[in-house]
């Protein structure tokens, strides 16, 4: 059987990863991985992770890397570009970390339109922790917090992440929402995600639809149908900001 | 770029301006702040003296963010630091965890208002057991407990080349009298005057091709298991106890013959001297001891000032124990009595303390 | 010299903490130890604005303290603020066209003063009131040279005088009218003298 190519800057000794089988997370970091490598900027990339599943990527890349807390990568990531705008500074949370404890470093960093680059994993529902509710739980959506349903009159409506964040970022910044069932065009929009912070244009941030059968509880068609049907319906993929102008 | 400090200058200000030209000469490259009660002059000497040298500045959107982007600018290589107060230094408490576990020289002034909660805007030493122990860990910090203008400077040029020296979160502790206050001081430049200054160094970002020149560096700061983090905390506490003989400070007013030994910290020690100087040219064997550092605590040298003939001990703060909670699991064990004044929230005077000697005397 | 203590209270605007700014200057650049504290709460307007400014020689202590020799207030609402810092010893001045109360008084001190100082300022111009105040407390308490304090206050309004030298030949007359109100009305001897009760 022949593998395909790991991308050159995933780090081997840290394969095979520790993501369970069907998750999505190692769909978007090859993809970023990919995104990376066509862009020669490994060496001067700096990887931090969020708390939550995103965590076990905290070895995943031959990048410099680092942990930090649950939600604060986001500032983490500010404080180092700040520091050195020379370095390409990549942050990767999932949407409890994102959206929920770290939503005011998300939207003030947004609106600052800091150079930096997020990459935010929503699979609707905290996965590390045993599937609780998520603010990107879909209504209806069991979770372990909300056993007969996400009701939006109790626990509101989910978090339109690209959306809100496209209306708050100024000139230069970079909005989109990706989906692992469509990988071409999400590696695409991290790569632009990534080229905008090296031209220095503003914030950049795509959100990527992702699976998680451990907490769904799917086998592979569920889960593909879900990500597709469910998650697709409610949220819709594609550029929502973007100061590249719109090839062909 | 022009030094900001040249050779030794004498100035008339308040504490937080003082806070922003030792930083500027201490070499501070960035600082990161939320606005607060009673540090805003920091950040409002900082934003306009810092951009005549080159020092950057953002004001971010609450005080977690200001601990974790002084991390992150940390973890680049640079010399960043923060000020913050109160509720403020509460927020801060979760970066400044994460500074401890992770072993970056974060430098945070913290100039106490009153508490529990908003408190007052104007002062306090009721943020000792925060600063010392706060967070969800062992207390693996160095904090400096200032007196005056002088000592701020001093200090805090200090902190900085201490924190990247051992790398251990490190705090210069004022309140709100030293921060609004002007008194006289000298600034200097610390290279005239043959202070070590300790070059930072990043943890990311490094030179060299990764997979060819070198490795990946992977920052580490959650384990899988209790023993990896065991070792870790081990680790820590053993580094911590080797740095602390070197770190550890204190001043002494007539301890050497003192029946009474008055202990206070910070600017309360001002009033505990002027108290004693009274107390002397009364007949009265008064002496005044003050922890400099309160982390790591000088106890091996109040223990040795006990052994000489000390009869009673008087802790006197502006909280309600903190200091002599401190004091009191450093000094397991000795045989004096300990008496105190507590006054939370509120400045001590040296009358105050006379009367309290005095009425321990008789 | 021994320790001074003042206290100097007024509203907000009253140019309270200038004053006080300018005597801690004159008595650095005099090379005498000195605090200056504004006490500073929630509001940023509005409220009562004290100033405590000590002047030594030695290091000072405390930078806020019990009781003042000098208490100079500056509005009606500031007596009633500032009568706990008077003690035996205390001077406690306050201007003439106050409607005073026994609540607004002191109930130790050395000595009560009153001096038209609003009045003065009228004739002067009312935004060197504060300025005619520090003349009074310099007069009080002769801790620092009026030499001295004449050059920081061209340290801190230089640039002002610059543009109008009229204003400095009114400042060093308010500070010239406040010494002199000072030294009449002790003169007078109509003031309440008392010892301490």
């Amino acid at each position: 059987m022949i593998q395909p190519d790991m991308p050159r800057t995933w780090y081997a000794p840290t394969k095979p990863h520790k993501f369970c089988p069907g998750c999505g997370h190692p769909l978007i970091l090859k993809a970023l991985g990919e995104a990376i490598d066509e862009l020669g900027i490994q060496n001067r990339t700096v990887y931090g992770c969020d708390i939550g599943c995103s965590l076990l990527s905290w070895n995943f890349f031959a990048l410099d890397s680092t942990q930090t807390h649950h939600g604060r990568t986001t500032p983490v990531m500010v404080g180092m570009k700040r520091a050195r705008p020379e370095l390409i500074c990549v942050g990767y949370m999932g949407d409890g970390g994102g959206y929920s404890i770290g939503s005011q470093h998300l939207v003030n960093s947004a609106i600052r339109n800091e150079k930096i680059t997020l990459i935010l994993a929503n699979n609707t529902n905290y996965a590390m922790t045993g599937g609780q509710l998520a603010p990107t739980t879909l209504p209806g959506q069991k979770t372990e917090t909300t056993p007969f349903g996400r009701d939006p009159e109790l626990t509101g409506h989910p978090t339109m992440g690209p959306e809100m964040i496209s209306s708050i970022t100024g000139e230069g910044a970079y909005v989109a929402r990706g989906t692992v069932a469509k990988y071409r065009q999400l590696k695409g929009f991290i790569k632009k995600a990534l080229q905008n912070q090296i031209e220095g244009n503003g914030f950049s941030f795509v959100e990527a639809l992702s699976t998680c059968p451990t907490n769904w509880r799917t086998n592979a068609k569920q889960t593909w149908n879900w990500l597709e049907d469910k998650m697709g319906a409610f949220y819709p993929v594609g550029e929502l900001k973007s100061p590249f102008r719109k090839e062909g | 770029m022009d030094k900001p400090v040249t050779g030794t200058k004498k100035v008339f200000m308040t504490g937080n301006e003082t806070v922003a030209w030792a930083a500027l000469a201490a070499g501070a490259d960035i600082m990161f702040g939320y606005p607060i009660t009673p540090q805003n002059e920091i950040m409002h000497y900082w934003t306009r003296l810092g951009t005549k040298y080159g020092r950057d500045f953002l004001q971010t959107e609450d005080e977690i963010s200001a601990g974790f982007t002084v991390c992150g600018a940390i973890i680049a290589g640079k010399k960043a630091f923060t000020a913050t107060a109160g509720p403020g230094n509460t927020l801060m408490q979760e970066p400044f965890s994460m500074a401890e576990a992770m072993r970056l020289p974060t430098v945070a002034i913290i100039q106490q208002r009153g508490g529990p909660s908003s408190g007052t805007v104007i002062y306090s030493q009721q943020e000792v057991t925060l600063t010392t122990y706060g967070g969800n860990g062992e207390g693996h910090r160095i904090v400096y407990s200032t007196a005056t203008h002088q000592e701020i400077y001093d200090y805090t040029i200090k902190a900085f080349n201490n924190a990247w020296k051992y790398r251990f979160p490190t705090f210069v502790l004022g309140d709100g009298y030293q921060a609004k206050m002007r008194e006289p001081l000298e600034i200097y430049d610390p290279e005239a005057r043959n202070i070590e200054m300790v070059i930072p160094s990043p943890l990311v970002g490094l030179p060299g091709r990764i997979g060819i020149e070198r490795e990946p560096q992977h920052l580490c700061n959650i384990y899988s298991l209790e023993d990896e983090l065991y070792e870790v905390v081990l680790q820590l506490q053993a580094e911590y106890d080797r740095m602390a003989p070197e770190l550890e400070e204190y001043q002494c007013r007539e301890c050497d013959d003192a029946e009474i030994l008055v202990v206070s910290h910070g600017v309360v020690s001002r009033s505990a001297d002027d108290a004693v100087r009274f107390l002397r040219a009364q007949g009265i064997k008064a002496g005044a001891f003050r922890p400099i550092t309160l982390r790591p605590f000088p106890g091996r040298a109040l223990r040795e000032i006990l052994q000489t003939g000390v009869k009673k001990m008087l802790i006197v703060e502006s909280a309600y124990g903190q200091l002599a909670r401190l004091l009191q699991q450093e000094i397991y064990g000795e045989n004096v009595p300990v008496e105190t004044l507590l006054m939370p929230g509120v400045g001590i005077i040296d009358a105050d303390i006379i009367s309290k000697v005095k009425s321990l005397i008789h | 010299m021994r320790l001074v203590r003042v206290v100097l209270a007024g509203e907000g605007g009253q140019g309270v903490q200038s004053a006080a700014e300018i005597m801690a200057e004159a008595a650095y650049e005099e090379g005498k130890q000195t605090i200056y504290i504004p006490n500073f709460g929630l509001e940023q307007r509005g409220g009562v604005s004290i100033a405590f400014l000590q002047v030594g020689d030695r290091r000072i202590g405390a930078p806020k303290f019990n009781k003042a020799d000098v208490v100079a207030a500056l509005s009606q609402r500031a007596m009633a603020r500032t009568r706990i810092y008077s003690g035996p010893d205390t001077i406690f001045m306050y201007d003439s066209s106050f409607e005073v109360t026994e609540e607004d008084l002191p109930t130790q001190y050395n000595m009560i003063l009153d001096i038209p100082a609003v009045e003065k300022s009228k004739e002067l111009n009312t935004r060197v009131f504060n300025v005619i105040i520090m003349g009074a407390v310099l007069e009080l308490t002769a801790m620092i040279p009026v030499e001295a304090t004449r050059n920081a206050l061209e340290k801190k309004l230089g640039y002002k005088f610059e543009k109008n030298p009229e204003l400095r030949e009114m400042n060093y007359r308010a500070m010239e009218v406040g010494r002199a109100l000072v030294r009449n009305r002790l003169k007078g001897g109509e003031m309440v003298c008392a010892s301490t009760t």
